[in-house]
């Protein structure tokens, strides 16, 4: 676009754009606020008036009292999403290698399976998967809840990857099979190194969505001492008091982790979603 | 085909594709089975007749209400969400991804509405029921400015603007991945074909509605067709903000599918209902599959 002159018209717009942003990020600027005031305050005079105490109380107290133990699903969802991160990522690259670069037969087929998986429902499987855990013993186990996090995550990486490979020059892997390199090596050395950008931009993503699941976690993780931060987070909300000012705290705590990593990895992470759209 | 060429597929697809078979495939087939049988193995529809014609609402997946407002059943609460945040998703993503392209700061803007997208599920949740709360919600607030009784309290936990407190939140939450399609179409667009309509003196309306609406109909229809699969799918935030309350009136298709499973201990019935919500869920995914093969052949 030509750089036009500044007219009271353009003025408005960005003033109106600005307002609006301004208004979609109130919410995030309220929960801040009420994580660091007394709730007692923040019901008196709202949490939109700035005078008042400030402390981490709120966060301490989320933190420490070993009722909400909150940390021990902060360490256990850290432990569950990284490796329900790296499972998927490493499948996804290659189920993503045998699709661009073997030959097979029914590959068109494989590729519209792992798209009709992408769009799978959790609630098709957690039924038999529920059987087949209890007679397994994988059934309230971390194991267990990371082989299905990693086989869900297995088909929209894969997705995602395959696209990405494909923008990749061809004449790449043909030039390392001419010089006598095995499959592997092509896809370990040659391949993965230069699609570092679309796994990270698949692992963000991932990693967000794992850390978010709250479905899967209910279902699969009953015990308390296994208890994810989402599942934390949701028992303390509590059925009849609402203490907003604990909520608040614990609700920052548990989004930190994914906003850190989307705030570090910005354009990776913008483009991973595009690509992760119809996920269940 | 050779032996190293089998050998080949084998490590590459072989612990995936059995990951897949045991944790996604078996599951499917087995969760329509399940559906289909009671008790034995004979084939029956009365799982399905059974929760179609469910009439506790909190159950229900349709609902004869002769009030004006839910519960209305869990098919139903679906439809009403995809017809009122859809065409909300569509229409604001497409202006706001316009207006910004000229506006100062506009990658900053565009990060602050796409943080919704990052949040777990029942963070967001929380958030929507505390901007719906008459204490120290935002919208609560707005409307006793205009005394409306009926709008001025605790939205969630009324029947009258329980669902809807929901709908508005949920678009909050999604208009960011429709900002970010619709910048990412408008990019391809050709500026020639904006700098000749100028040229021609259209005004900023008229490009806009000629040209740029129509450029950008297959981010449209990526946009409808993924927030109609989220809205199908939806689970978390319900859970959190009403539990499908009160009385039933914001239950939706997974929750419904929950409650049968994990309260009632009633899983033919749970799986009728993950069946149902999945051949929906289908439909928009069998469009978008489509299309993606289609522009494969190009």
């Amino acid at each position: 676009m030509s750089r036009r002159k500044i007219t009271p018209g353009k003025m408005l717009t960005n003033f109106s754009l600005w307002l609006f942003a301004i208004l979609w990020l109130l919410p995030f600027i309220a929960l801040v606020v009420m994580s660091v005031k007394p709730y007692t305050e923040v019901i008196l005079y709202g949490w939109w008036t700035l005078g008042g105490n400030y402390s981490l109380k709120n966060y301490v107290e989320v933190l420490t009292n070993p009722s909400y133990n909150f940390l021990a699903g902060l360490k256990n969802s850290f432990l569950i999403s990284s490796i329900s991160t790296i499972i998927p990522v490493l499948f996804a690259a290659m189920t993503a290698y045998s699709l661009t670069y073997l030959y097979f037969k029914y590959k068109t087929l494989l590729f519209i399976f792992i798209l009709f998986f992408m769009s799978v429902p959790q609630q098709m499987v957690v039924i038999p998967l529920f059987n087949l855990y209890a007679k397994t013993g994988l059934y309230d186990t971390f194991i267990g809840i990371i082989l299905l996090h990693s086989a869900w995550g297995t088909p929209w990486i894969a997705f995602f990857l395959r696209n990405y490979f494909k923008m990749i020059p061809q004449s790449f892997v043909e030039a390392a099979r001419v010089d006598g390199a095995s499959e592997a090596e092509i896809f370990f050395k040659v391949l993965l190194p230069v699609s570092i950008p679309a796994l990270v931009a698949a692992s963000a993503v991932q990693f967000t969505w794992v850390w978010g699941d709250f479905f899967y976690a209910m279902v699969f993780l009953p015990t308390p001492a296994n208890y994810v931060v989402t599942q934390r987070l949701a028992l303390l909300k509590g059925q009849y008091h609402i203490d907003w000012g604990l909520l608040s705290a614990g609700a920052i705590l548990a989004m930190l982790p994914p906003l850190l990593m989307y705030l570090a990895l910005k354009k990776y992470y913008v483009r991973g979603f595009i690509g992760w759209g119809i996920k269940g | 085909m050779r032996k190293q060429d089998f050998k080949d597929l084998l490590m590459f697809l072989g612990a995936p594709l059995l990951t897949l078979a045991i944790f996604v495939v078996y599951p499917i087939v087995a969760t329509i089975v399940i559906s289909f049988t009671k008790g034995g193995l004979s084939f029956t529809l009365e799982n399905y007749r059974e929760v179609l014609l469910e009439t506790i609402p909190l159950k229900a997946l349709v609902v004869a209400n002769p009030e004006p407002y839910p519960p209305w059943g869990a098919l139903v609460h679906n439809a009403v969400w995809i017809l009122i945040a859809v065409p909300a998703v569509v229409f604001l993503g497409m202006l706001l991804a316009y207006a910004l392209r000229k506006t100062l700061g506009s990658s900053f803007i565009l990060g602050i509405i796409f943080l919704g997208m990052v949040l777990p599920g029942v963070v967001s949740g929380l958030i929507i029921r505390f901007m719906f709360d008459a204490d120290i919600g935002i919208f609560p607030r707005i409307f006793a400015l205009f005394s409306i009784p009926i709008l001025s309290r605790t939205w969630t936990i009324y029947p009258q603007s329980a669902l809807f407190a929901l709908i508005l939140g949920s678009v909050w939450l999604w208009l960011g991945f429709s900002v970010t399609l619709y910048s990412a179409g408008l990019d391809s667009i050709p500026p020639s074909l904006i700098e000749a309509a100028l040229v021609d003196g259209a005004s900023e309306r008229e490009i806009f509605i000629k040209i740029i609406v129509p450029q950008l109909k297959p981010v449209t229809i990526v946009v409808a067709l993924m927030t109609i699969m989220w809205i199908l799918k939806i689970f978390d935030i319900v859970y959190v903000v009403t539990g499908g309350g009160p009385g039933g009136s914001s239950t939706v298709l997974a929750l419904i599918m929950y409650t049968y499973f994990a309260s009632a201990l009633e899983y033919n019935k749970a799986a009728a209902v993950a069946v149902m919500l999945a051949v929906l869920t289908l439909i928009p995914a069998y469009w978008y599959i489509k299309m993606i093969l289609g522009s494969e052949k190009q």
